[in-house]
Protein backbone atom coordinates (compact mmCIF):
# COMPACT_ATOMS: atom_id res chain seq x y z
CA UNK A 1 0.00 0.00 0.00
CA UNK A 2 1.42 3.30 -1.00
CA UNK A 3 -0.83 5.65 0.96
CA UNK A 4 -0.25 7.00 4.00
CA UNK A 5 -2.43 5.10 6.37
CA UNK A 6 -4.82 8.17 7.69
CA UNK A 7 -4.23 8.77 12.00
CA UNK A 8 -6.47 11.81 12.38
CA UNK A 9 -9.48 10.98 14.75
CA UNK A 10 -12.12 13.99 16.05
CA UNK A 11 -13.34 14.56 19.52
CA UNK A 12 -16.11 16.85 19.91
CA UNK A 13 -15.21 18.59 16.65
CA UNK A 14 -11.65 18.93 17.92
CA UNK A 15 -9.20 17.50 15.38
CA UNK A 16 -6.34 15.21 16.77
CA UNK A 17 -3.54 14.39 14.33
CA UNK A 18 -3.47 10.67 16.00
CA UNK A 19 -5.10 9.16 18.63
CA UNK A 20 -2.46 9.08 20.89
CA UNK A 21 -2.30 11.52 24.07
CA UNK A 22 -0.97 11.52 27.42
CA UNK A 23 -2.69 10.64 30.66
CA UNK A 24 -3.16 13.19 32.79
CA UNK A 25 -0.59 13.23 36.02
CA UNK A 26 1.70 11.66 34.50
CA UNK A 27 2.96 14.50 32.12
CA UNK A 28 2.67 17.90 34.31
CA UNK A 29 1.97 20.23 31.56
CA UNK A 30 4.73 18.98 29.32
CA UNK A 31 7.47 21.23 30.36
CA UNK A 32 9.30 18.23 31.72
CA UNK A 33 9.11 15.40 29.48
CA UNK A 34 9.24 17.77 26.31
CA UNK A 35 13.34 18.15 26.82
CA UNK A 36 13.33 14.24 26.17
CA UNK A 37 10.38 14.07 23.41
CA UNK A 38 8.92 15.63 21.09
CA UNK A 39 5.88 16.74 21.80
CA UNK A 40 4.36 17.65 18.24
CA UNK A 41 3.74 14.42 17.62
CA UNK A 42 1.36 13.46 20.19
CA UNK A 43 -2.93 13.92 19.17
CA UNK A 44 -3.23 16.02 22.55
CA UNK A 45 -1.39 16.72 26.04
CA UNK A 46 -4.09 15.99 28.60
CA UNK A 47 -2.46 18.42 31.59
CA UNK A 48 -2.39 17.49 35.00
CA UNK A 49 -5.45 18.25 37.26
CA UNK A 50 -5.67 22.29 37.65
CA UNK A 51 -8.01 23.51 40.60
CA UNK A 52 -9.12 26.80 41.15
CA UNK A 53 -5.95 27.77 43.56
CA UNK A 54 -2.90 25.93 44.57
CA UNK A 55 -3.21 22.40 46.31
CA UNK A 56 -0.74 21.14 48.10
CA UNK A 57 -1.51 17.18 47.71
CA UNK A 58 -1.29 14.19 50.29
CA UNK A 59 1.88 14.25 52.63
CA UNK A 60 4.49 11.15 51.86
CA UNK A 61 5.09 8.56 51.07
CA UNK A 62 2.63 9.32 47.92
CA UNK A 63 4.25 6.02 45.74
CA UNK A 64 4.85 2.49 46.30
CA UNK A 65 5.48 0.00 43.69
CA UNK A 66 3.00 -3.27 42.92
CA UNK A 67 3.21 -5.94 40.64
CA UNK A 68 3.38 -4.81 37.48
CA UNK A 69 2.02 -1.32 38.39
CA UNK A 70 2.53 1.54 40.93
CA UNK A 71 -0.03 2.80 44.23
CA UNK A 72 -0.10 6.72 43.89
CA UNK A 73 -1.64 9.25 46.31
CA UNK A 74 -0.25 12.62 44.61
CA UNK A 75 -3.28 14.27 46.23
CA UNK A 76 -3.98 16.36 42.85
CA UNK A 77 -0.74 18.68 44.01
CA UNK A 78 -1.10 21.25 41.35
CA UNK A 79 0.01 25.22 41.44
CA UNK A 80 -3.65 26.41 40.78
CA UNK A 81 -5.48 27.99 37.97
CA UNK A 82 -3.59 31.17 37.96
CA UNK A 83 -0.47 30.07 37.35
CA UNK A 84 -1.06 27.22 34.97
CA UNK A 85 -2.99 30.04 32.70
CA UNK A 86 0.05 32.72 32.97
CA UNK A 87 3.05 29.75 32.90
CA UNK A 88 2.03 26.25 31.83
CA UNK A 89 -0.56 27.56 28.88
CA UNK A 90 2.15 29.81 27.01
CA UNK A 91 4.76 26.92 26.98
CA UNK A 92 2.10 24.18 25.55
CA UNK A 93 0.81 26.62 22.85
CA UNK A 94 4.30 26.51 21.89
CA UNK A 95 3.99 23.09 20.04
CA UNK A 96 1.94 21.57 17.17
CA UNK A 97 -0.52 19.49 19.46
CA UNK A 98 -4.09 19.84 20.94
CA UNK A 99 -4.44 21.04 24.42
CA UNK A 100 -6.74 19.21 26.70
CA UNK A 101 -6.91 20.68 30.87
CA UNK A 102 -7.96 18.62 33.17
CA UNK A 103 -10.08 20.02 36.24
CA UNK A 104 -10.39 19.24 39.23
CA UNK A 105 -12.23 20.59 42.66
CA UNK A 106 -13.39 19.65 45.70
CA UNK A 107 -16.96 21.57 45.06
CA UNK A 108 -19.05 22.09 41.52
CA UNK A 109 -18.56 25.90 42.60
CA UNK A 110 -14.57 24.75 42.22
CA UNK A 111 -14.86 22.93 39.04
CA UNK A 112 -16.82 26.05 37.45
CA UNK A 113 -14.65 28.53 38.90
CA UNK A 114 -11.46 26.73 36.88
CA UNK A 115 -13.78 26.39 33.56
CA UNK A 116 -14.44 29.90 33.42
CA UNK A 117 -11.35 31.17 33.71
CA UNK A 118 -10.37 28.94 31.22
CA UNK A 119 -13.42 29.69 28.61
CA UNK A 120 -11.36 32.80 27.37
CA UNK A 121 -7.53 30.34 26.96
CA UNK A 122 -6.65 28.78 23.98
CA UNK A 123 -7.49 25.55 25.27
CA UNK A 124 -9.16 23.07 22.92
CA UNK A 125 -11.00 20.29 25.65
CA UNK A 126 -11.63 19.76 29.46
CA UNK A 127 -11.41 17.19 30.73
CA UNK A 128 -13.50 16.58 34.38
CA UNK A 129 -11.73 14.95 36.79
CA UNK A 130 -14.65 13.40 39.16
CA UNK A 131 -12.93 10.07 39.79
CA UNK A 132 -9.39 10.70 41.36
CA UNK A 133 -9.73 8.43 44.69
CA UNK A 134 -7.27 10.35 46.49
CA UNK A 135 -9.25 13.25 47.81
CA UNK A 136 -11.41 12.79 50.35
CA UNK A 137 -14.22 15.54 48.90
CA UNK A 138 -15.36 15.54 45.37
CA UNK A 139 -13.61 12.81 44.13
CA UNK A 140 -15.28 10.13 44.96
CA UNK A 141 -18.56 12.20 45.89
CA UNK A 142 -19.45 13.28 42.23
CA UNK A 143 -17.74 10.08 40.22
CA UNK A 144 -19.76 6.92 41.83
CA UNK A 145 -23.28 8.14 41.89
CA UNK A 146 -25.16 8.08 38.22
CA UNK A 147 -26.89 11.27 39.71
CA UNK A 148 -24.31 13.10 40.90
CA UNK A 149 -22.68 12.74 37.72
CA UNK A 150 -25.69 13.66 35.45
CA UNK A 151 -25.70 16.95 37.86
CA UNK A 152 -22.25 17.91 37.92
CA UNK A 153 -21.95 17.12 34.05
CA UNK A 154 -25.06 19.51 33.47
CA UNK A 155 -23.27 22.25 35.61
CA UNK A 156 -20.50 22.59 33.43
CA UNK A 157 -21.44 21.74 30.26
CA UNK A 158 -23.64 24.77 31.08
CA UNK A 159 -20.90 26.88 32.00
CA UNK A 160 -17.81 25.69 29.72
CA UNK A 161 -16.21 26.95 26.59
CA UNK A 162 -14.53 24.16 25.38
CA UNK A 163 -15.93 20.56 24.47
CA UNK A 164 -16.07 18.67 27.87
CA UNK A 165 -14.96 15.16 28.38
CA UNK A 166 -16.41 13.64 31.77
CA UNK A 167 -13.05 11.27 32.83
CA UNK A 168 -14.83 8.14 34.82
CA UNK A 169 -13.71 6.18 38.00
CA UNK A 170 -13.52 2.30 37.67
CA UNK A 171 -14.53 2.13 41.16
CA UNK A 172 -18.04 1.66 40.33
CA UNK A 173 -20.52 -0.84 40.51
CA UNK A 174 -21.72 -0.55 36.43
CA UNK A 175 -19.64 1.67 34.13
CA UNK A 176 -22.11 1.76 31.89
CA UNK A 177 -24.66 3.55 33.91
CA UNK A 178 -21.73 6.06 34.78
CA UNK A 179 -21.18 6.22 31.31
CA UNK A 180 -24.84 7.16 30.31
CA UNK A 181 -25.44 9.57 33.12
CA UNK A 182 -22.32 11.79 32.10
CA UNK A 183 -24.04 11.43 28.29
CA UNK A 184 -27.38 12.82 29.40
CA UNK A 185 -25.58 15.55 31.75
CA UNK A 186 -24.43 16.81 28.25
CA UNK A 187 -20.87 15.67 28.15
CA UNK A 188 -18.92 15.80 24.91
CA UNK A 189 -16.92 12.48 25.50
CA UNK A 190 -15.68 10.05 28.12
CA UNK A 191 -12.43 8.88 28.84
CA UNK A 192 -12.03 6.27 31.38
CA UNK A 193 -10.40 4.35 33.58
CA UNK A 194 -8.78 6.45 36.03
CA UNK A 195 -6.69 4.79 38.76
CA UNK A 196 -8.36 1.94 40.89
CA UNK A 197 -8.49 2.34 44.67
CA UNK A 198 -5.66 -0.07 46.53
CA UNK A 199 -3.37 -0.33 49.28
CA UNK A 200 -0.02 -1.72 49.93
CA UNK A 201 0.92 -2.90 53.59
CA UNK A 202 4.86 -3.02 54.77
CA UNK A 203 4.63 -6.46 56.53
CA UNK A 204 7.86 -5.91 58.27
CA UNK A 205 7.02 -2.62 59.58
CA UNK A 206 3.71 -3.65 59.90
CA UNK A 207 2.46 -0.06 58.78
CA UNK A 208 0.42 1.17 55.52
CA UNK A 209 3.00 2.15 53.02
CA UNK A 210 1.35 5.05 51.50
CA UNK A 211 0.62 8.01 54.22
CA UNK A 212 -3.00 8.27 52.77
CA UNK A 213 -3.52 4.55 53.46
CA UNK A 214 -5.19 4.01 49.87
CA UNK A 215 -3.76 5.42 46.42
CA UNK A 216 -4.72 5.01 43.06
CA UNK A 217 -3.68 1.63 41.12
CA UNK A 218 -2.18 2.11 37.51
CA UNK A 219 0.05 0.53 34.63
CA UNK A 220 0.01 -3.04 32.88
CA UNK A 221 -1.86 -4.77 36.46
CA UNK A 222 -4.82 -2.80 35.27
CA UNK A 223 -5.11 -3.12 31.32
CA UNK A 224 -7.51 -5.76 31.32
CA UNK A 225 -10.24 -3.90 33.57
CA UNK A 226 -9.63 -0.52 31.64
CA UNK A 227 -10.26 -2.56 28.26
CA UNK A 228 -13.54 -4.08 29.42
CA UNK A 229 -14.85 -1.35 30.91
CA UNK A 230 -14.06 1.14 27.72
CA UNK A 231 -15.76 -1.80 25.91
CA UNK A 232 -18.90 -1.68 28.18
CA UNK A 233 -18.77 2.55 28.16
CA UNK A 234 -18.75 2.26 24.18
CA UNK A 235 -21.71 -0.13 23.87
CA UNK A 236 -23.80 2.07 26.51
CA UNK A 237 -23.24 5.47 24.84
CA UNK A 238 -23.01 7.31 21.35
CA UNK A 239 -20.24 10.46 22.43
CA UNK A 240 -16.80 9.29 21.51
CA UNK A 241 -14.50 7.59 24.23
CA UNK A 242 -11.29 8.34 25.36
CA UNK A 243 -9.37 5.09 26.47
CA UNK A 244 -6.90 4.12 29.37
CA UNK A 245 -5.09 2.18 31.84
CA UNK A 246 -2.09 0.33 31.43
CA UNK A 247 -0.88 1.17 28.03
CA UNK A 248 2.87 0.52 27.23
CA UNK A 249 2.94 0.01 23.93
CA UNK A 250 1.01 0.40 20.94
CA UNK A 251 -0.68 -3.29 20.74
CA UNK A 252 -2.25 -2.35 23.67
CA UNK A 253 -3.59 1.11 22.41
CA UNK A 254 -4.71 -0.51 19.95
CA UNK A 255 -7.04 -3.05 22.21
CA UNK A 256 -8.44 0.27 23.24
CA UNK A 257 -9.15 1.27 19.86
CA UNK A 258 -10.67 -2.08 19.02
CA UNK A 259 -12.69 -2.30 22.06
CA UNK A 260 -14.41 0.88 20.95
CA UNK A 261 -11.71 4.09 22.37
CA UNK A 262 -11.69 7.05 19.68
CA UNK A 263 -8.34 8.14 21.57
CA UNK A 264 -6.42 6.90 23.57
CA UNK A 265 -3.68 7.81 26.82
CA UNK A 266 -1.00 6.90 28.10
CA UNK A 267 0.48 7.31 31.52
CA UNK A 268 2.38 5.53 33.76
CA UNK A 269 4.31 3.86 30.26
CA UNK A 270 6.61 7.27 30.45
CA UNK A 271 8.08 6.72 33.58
CA UNK A 272 9.37 3.57 32.04
CA UNK A 273 9.83 4.98 29.14
CA UNK A 274 9.72 8.81 27.83
CA UNK A 275 9.63 8.45 24.81
CA UNK A 276 6.55 5.85 24.96
CA UNK A 277 4.09 8.22 23.51
CA UNK A 278 5.92 8.59 20.14
CA UNK A 279 6.80 5.22 19.91
CA UNK A 280 2.87 4.09 20.07
CA UNK A 281 2.56 6.55 17.38
CA UNK A 282 5.03 4.72 14.94
CA UNK A 283 3.55 1.55 16.26
CA UNK A 284 0.33 2.21 15.38
CA UNK A 285 1.39 3.41 12.18
CA UNK A 286 3.01 0.13 11.50
CA UNK A 287 0.03 -2.06 12.47
CA UNK A 288 -2.03 -0.07 9.81
CA UNK A 289 0.48 -0.50 6.72
CA UNK A 290 0.91 -4.16 7.92
CA UNK A 291 -2.76 -4.70 8.26
CA UNK A 292 -3.56 -2.45 5.29
CA UNK A 293 -5.68 -0.23 7.28
CA UNK A 294 -5.81 3.07 5.51
CA UNK A 295 -7.84 4.95 8.12
CA UNK A 296 -7.90 4.78 11.63
CA UNK A 297 -11.68 4.52 12.01
CA UNK A 298 -12.12 1.58 10.95
CA UNK A 299 -10.29 -0.39 13.81
CA UNK A 300 -13.00 1.74 16.46
CA UNK A 301 -14.88 -0.68 18.20
CA UNK A 302 -14.29 -3.76 15.44
CA UNK A 303 -13.36 -6.11 17.78
CA UNK A 304 -15.57 -9.21 17.55
CA UNK B 1 16.31 16.29 21.85
CA UNK B 2 18.26 15.40 25.12
CA UNK B 3 18.79 11.73 25.35
CA UNK B 4 18.23 10.48 28.80
CA UNK B 5 17.96 7.12 28.63
CA UNK B 6 20.46 4.39 28.45
CA UNK B 7 20.95 1.05 27.65
CA UNK B 8 24.35 0.34 28.96
CA UNK B 9 26.80 -3.25 30.43
CA UNK B 10 27.57 -4.13 33.69
CA UNK B 11 31.46 -3.76 33.60
CA UNK B 12 31.72 -5.41 36.96
CA UNK B 13 29.52 -6.10 40.30
CA UNK B 14 30.93 -6.99 43.45
CA UNK B 15 29.50 -6.93 47.37
CA UNK B 16 31.53 -4.67 49.13
CA UNK B 17 30.73 -5.70 52.60
CA UNK B 18 26.97 -7.95 53.27
CA UNK B 19 24.62 -5.79 51.49
CA UNK B 20 26.64 -3.27 49.83
CA UNK B 21 27.02 -3.86 46.31
CA UNK B 22 29.72 -1.71 43.70
CA UNK B 23 28.22 -1.88 40.04
CA UNK B 24 30.20 -0.38 37.39
CA UNK B 25 28.52 0.25 34.28
CA UNK B 26 30.54 1.26 30.64
CA UNK B 27 28.21 4.56 30.22
CA UNK B 28 30.15 6.76 28.43
CA UNK B 29 27.45 9.05 26.87
CA UNK B 30 25.51 9.10 30.18
CA UNK B 31 28.89 10.55 32.59
CA UNK B 32 29.77 12.95 30.17
CA UNK B 33 27.64 15.39 31.72
CA UNK B 34 27.36 13.96 35.04
CA UNK B 35 27.79 15.88 38.40
CA UNK B 36 28.76 14.87 41.89
CA UNK B 37 25.49 14.47 43.88
CA UNK B 38 23.31 13.41 40.78
CA UNK B 39 21.49 10.25 40.52
CA UNK B 40 20.11 7.76 38.03
CA UNK B 41 17.33 5.57 37.57
CA UNK B 42 17.91 1.98 37.36
CA UNK B 43 15.14 0.03 35.38
CA UNK B 44 15.27 -3.75 36.06
CA UNK B 45 14.97 -6.13 33.44
CA UNK B 46 11.89 -7.96 35.31
CA UNK B 47 9.26 -5.66 33.91
CA UNK B 48 6.74 -6.27 36.30
CA UNK B 49 8.58 -4.24 38.23
CA UNK B 50 7.43 -0.81 36.92
CA UNK B 51 9.06 1.49 38.66
CA UNK B 52 13.31 2.34 38.01
CA UNK B 53 15.19 2.26 41.17
CA UNK B 54 17.03 5.71 42.01
CA UNK B 55 20.41 5.05 42.86
CA UNK B 56 23.30 7.74 43.34
CA UNK B 57 26.36 8.37 41.62
CA UNK B 58 29.16 6.88 43.47
CA UNK B 59 31.76 8.12 40.96
CA UNK B 60 32.63 8.87 37.22
CA UNK B 61 35.61 7.06 36.29
CA UNK B 62 37.49 6.45 33.40
CA UNK B 63 41.40 7.05 32.23
CA UNK B 64 42.66 10.09 32.01
CA UNK B 65 40.08 12.44 30.48
CA UNK B 66 38.36 10.01 29.15
CA UNK B 67 35.27 9.36 31.17
CA UNK B 68 33.38 6.24 30.59
CA UNK B 69 32.40 4.24 33.69
CA UNK B 70 29.28 4.73 36.01
CA UNK B 71 30.11 3.32 39.54
CA UNK B 72 26.86 2.91 41.22
CA UNK B 73 27.37 1.96 45.40
CA UNK B 74 24.03 0.72 46.97
CA UNK B 75 22.28 -1.35 49.39
CA UNK B 76 19.82 -3.95 49.11
CA UNK B 77 16.94 -3.78 50.92
CA UNK B 78 15.32 -7.29 51.34
CA UNK B 79 15.17 -10.50 49.45
CA UNK B 80 12.67 -9.99 47.71
CA UNK B 81 13.45 -5.95 46.69
CA UNK B 82 14.46 -4.81 43.07
CA UNK B 83 17.67 -3.75 44.56
CA UNK B 84 18.57 -7.83 45.37
CA UNK B 85 17.24 -8.24 41.78
CA UNK B 86 20.18 -5.75 40.32
CA UNK B 87 22.82 -7.35 42.94
CA UNK B 88 21.89 -10.65 40.98
CA UNK B 89 23.60 -8.99 37.08
CA UNK B 90 26.78 -10.30 36.41
CA UNK B 91 29.44 -8.64 33.88
CA UNK B 92 27.45 -8.38 30.69
CA UNK B 93 24.17 -7.89 31.78
CA UNK B 94 22.65 -5.38 29.73
CA UNK B 95 20.57 -2.52 32.14
CA UNK B 96 18.20 0.38 30.99
CA UNK B 97 19.27 3.47 32.75
CA UNK B 98 17.79 7.38 32.74
CA UNK B 99 19.84 9.90 33.74
CA UNK B 100 22.23 12.07 35.24
CA UNK B 101 19.28 13.16 37.31
CA UNK B 102 18.66 15.73 39.56
CA UNK B 103 20.67 19.13 40.87
CA UNK B 104 24.07 17.94 42.37
CA UNK B 105 26.21 19.65 44.67
CA UNK B 106 26.89 23.04 44.17
CA UNK B 107 30.95 23.52 43.80
CA UNK B 108 30.83 26.73 43.73
CA UNK B 109 29.31 27.84 47.07
CA UNK B 110 31.86 25.76 49.00
CA UNK B 111 34.86 28.57 48.30
CA UNK B 112 32.96 31.13 50.58
CA UNK B 113 35.32 32.65 52.02
CA UNK B 114 34.97 33.06 55.69
CA UNK B 115 36.26 36.06 57.57
CA UNK B 116 40.14 35.24 58.16
CA UNK B 117 39.59 31.23 57.72
CA UNK B 118 40.72 29.10 54.37
CA UNK B 119 38.17 26.91 52.86
CA UNK B 120 37.63 23.36 55.27
CA UNK B 121 34.25 21.46 53.35
CA UNK B 122 32.66 18.56 55.83
CA UNK B 123 32.04 16.09 53.62
CA UNK B 124 29.39 14.26 56.01
CA UNK B 125 28.24 11.03 55.35
CA UNK B 126 26.04 8.39 57.18
CA UNK B 127 25.71 4.72 56.05
CA UNK B 128 24.56 4.16 52.67
CA UNK B 129 24.42 8.20 52.15
CA UNK B 130 28.41 7.85 51.99
CA UNK B 131 28.66 6.81 48.12
CA UNK B 132 27.71 9.92 46.67
CA UNK B 133 30.35 11.83 48.57
CA UNK B 134 33.24 10.17 46.82
CA UNK B 135 32.14 11.65 43.54
CA UNK B 136 32.18 14.47 45.54
CA UNK B 137 35.61 14.73 46.97
CA UNK B 138 36.83 14.08 43.80
CA UNK B 139 35.25 17.40 42.12
CA UNK B 140 35.68 20.04 45.08
CA UNK B 141 38.83 22.05 44.61
CA UNK B 142 39.37 23.06 48.29
CA UNK B 143 40.52 21.43 51.06
CA UNK B 144 37.48 18.33 52.26
CA UNK B 145 37.73 16.69 55.33
CA UNK B 146 35.59 13.45 55.12
CA UNK B 147 33.51 12.39 58.20
CA UNK B 148 31.99 9.36 57.91
CA UNK B 149 29.74 7.65 60.21
CA UNK B 150 28.87 3.67 59.70
CA UNK B 151 27.20 1.33 61.92
CA UNK B 152 29.84 -1.70 62.83
CA UNK B 153 33.07 -2.34 61.36
CA UNK B 154 31.84 -2.80 57.75
CA UNK B 155 33.35 0.42 56.68
CA UNK B 156 32.92 0.26 52.59
CA UNK B 157 34.54 2.93 50.50
CA UNK B 158 36.55 4.12 54.10
CA UNK B 159 40.15 3.56 52.33
CA UNK B 160 39.12 5.42 49.07
CA UNK B 161 37.78 8.70 50.92
CA UNK B 162 41.14 8.80 52.92
CA UNK B 163 42.65 8.57 49.31
CA UNK B 164 40.69 11.42 47.79
CA UNK B 165 39.84 13.89 51.10
CA UNK B 166 42.55 15.95 52.99
CA UNK B 167 41.57 14.41 56.15
CA UNK B 168 39.33 11.52 57.52
CA UNK B 169 37.47 11.58 60.30
CA UNK B 170 35.10 8.45 61.33
CA UNK B 171 32.69 7.19 63.56
CA UNK B 172 31.40 3.74 64.68
CA UNK B 173 27.73 3.41 66.00
CA UNK B 174 29.30 0.35 67.84
CA UNK B 175 33.00 1.63 68.59
CA UNK B 176 34.58 -0.79 66.55
CA UNK B 177 36.62 1.73 64.80
CA UNK B 178 37.32 5.54 65.24
CA UNK B 179 35.33 7.43 67.65
CA UNK B 180 32.23 5.44 69.27
CA UNK B 181 29.04 7.24 68.18
CA UNK B 182 28.01 9.52 65.06
CA UNK B 183 29.33 11.58 62.91
CA UNK B 184 29.05 14.92 65.19
CA UNK B 185 30.62 13.03 67.84
CA UNK B 186 34.07 12.57 65.51
CA UNK B 187 34.13 16.28 64.32
CA UNK B 188 33.57 17.31 68.13
CA UNK B 189 36.41 14.77 69.34
CA UNK B 190 38.69 16.40 66.74
CA UNK B 191 37.25 20.12 67.22
CA UNK B 192 36.93 20.12 63.75
CA UNK B 193 35.25 23.48 62.59
CA UNK B 194 34.33 23.42 58.76
CA UNK B 195 33.48 26.41 56.94
CA UNK B 196 30.78 24.96 55.06
CA UNK B 197 28.96 21.24 55.36
CA UNK B 198 27.93 18.60 52.13
CA UNK B 199 26.21 15.65 53.49
CA UNK B 200 24.03 13.12 52.89
CA UNK B 201 22.60 10.27 54.99
CA UNK B 202 19.52 9.55 57.28
CA UNK B 203 17.09 12.21 58.25
CA UNK B 204 18.00 11.94 62.07
CA UNK B 205 22.05 12.96 60.87
CA UNK B 206 20.97 15.55 58.30
CA UNK B 207 18.73 17.43 61.30
CA UNK B 208 21.37 17.47 63.50
CA UNK B 209 23.72 19.18 60.64
CA UNK B 210 21.35 21.70 59.94
CA UNK B 211 20.92 22.71 63.74
CA UNK B 212 24.82 22.14 63.75
CA UNK B 213 25.30 24.72 60.82
CA UNK B 214 22.66 27.35 61.92
CA UNK B 215 24.33 27.58 65.27
CA UNK B 216 27.95 28.48 63.43
CA UNK B 217 26.08 30.51 60.79
CA UNK B 218 27.85 28.05 58.36
CA UNK B 219 26.41 27.12 54.85
CA UNK B 220 24.80 23.55 55.24
CA UNK B 221 23.68 21.78 52.03
CA UNK B 222 21.76 18.32 52.01
CA UNK B 223 21.64 15.53 49.91
CA UNK B 224 18.02 14.19 50.28
CA UNK B 225 15.42 11.15 49.58
CA UNK B 226 11.96 10.54 48.53
CA UNK B 227 10.41 7.48 46.88
CA UNK B 228 10.01 7.89 43.32
CA UNK B 229 8.53 7.00 40.31
CA UNK B 230 9.10 9.50 37.08
CA UNK B 231 12.69 11.18 38.53
CA UNK B 232 12.35 13.82 36.31
CA UNK B 233 9.95 16.15 38.31
CA UNK B 234 6.41 15.44 36.09
CA UNK B 235 4.48 12.97 38.80
CA UNK B 236 5.28 15.29 42.10
CA UNK B 237 5.91 11.64 44.39
CA UNK B 238 8.94 12.82 45.85
CA UNK B 239 8.09 15.98 48.00
CA UNK B 240 10.10 17.43 50.82
CA UNK B 241 8.03 20.22 52.34
CA UNK B 242 9.95 23.36 51.97
CA UNK B 243 10.67 26.47 54.14
CA UNK B 244 8.38 28.94 51.83
CA UNK B 245 6.67 28.63 48.77
CA UNK B 246 8.19 26.84 46.20
CA UNK B 247 7.92 29.07 42.95
CA UNK B 248 7.25 25.96 40.59
CA UNK B 249 4.79 24.38 42.54
CA UNK B 250 3.41 27.29 44.28
CA UNK B 251 2.80 25.46 47.93
CA UNK B 252 5.44 24.58 50.58
CA UNK B 253 6.54 21.21 48.58
CA UNK B 254 9.89 20.67 46.21
CA UNK B 255 10.94 17.91 44.18
CA UNK B 256 13.57 16.15 45.70
CA UNK B 257 14.28 14.42 41.76
CA UNK B 258 14.57 17.37 40.31
CA UNK B 259 14.79 20.45 42.60
CA UNK B 260 17.10 18.28 44.73
CA UNK B 261 18.36 15.68 45.39
CA UNK B 262 20.98 18.51 47.08
CA UNK B 263 18.93 21.35 48.93
CA UNK B 264 20.55 24.08 51.61
CA UNK B 265 19.81 22.72 54.82
CA UNK B 266 17.34 25.58 55.67
CA UNK B 267 15.13 25.80 52.35
CA UNK B 268 13.67 22.25 53.58
CA UNK B 269 11.33 21.48 56.69
CA UNK B 270 13.01 18.27 58.24
CA UNK B 271 10.31 17.98 60.94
Amino acid sequence: MSREPEMKVSIAGVELKNPVMTASGTFGSGEEYSEFTDLNRLGAVVTKGVANVPWAGNPVPRIAETPSGMLNAIGLQNPGVDVFIQRDLPFLKKFDTKIVVNVCGHTAEEYLEVAERLSEEPVDLLEINISCPNVKEGGIGFGQDPKAVEKITAEIRKKAKQPVIMKLSPNVTDISEIAKAAESGGADAVSLINTITGMKIDVVKRKFVLANKTGGLSGPAIRPVAVRMVYEAAHAVKIPVIGMGGITNADDALEFILAGATAVCVGSANFRNPLATSEIVDGIRDYMLQYDISDIRELTGAVG
Amino acid sequence: MKKILYSVKAVSQKELCPGIFDLRLSAPELVQNARAGQFVNVFLNDRSRLLPRPVSICEIKGTGNEKDTLRLVYRVTGEKAGTAELSSYAAGTQISLLGPLGNGFPLEKARWEMPGREPDIAVVGGGIGIPPLLELCHELPCRKTAVLGYRNENLFLKDEFDLAADRLLVATEDGSYGIKGNVLDAMKASKYEPTCIMACGPLPMLRALKQYAAERNIPCFISMEERMACGVGVCLGCVVKSAETDPHSCVKNKRVCKDGPVFKAEEVDLT
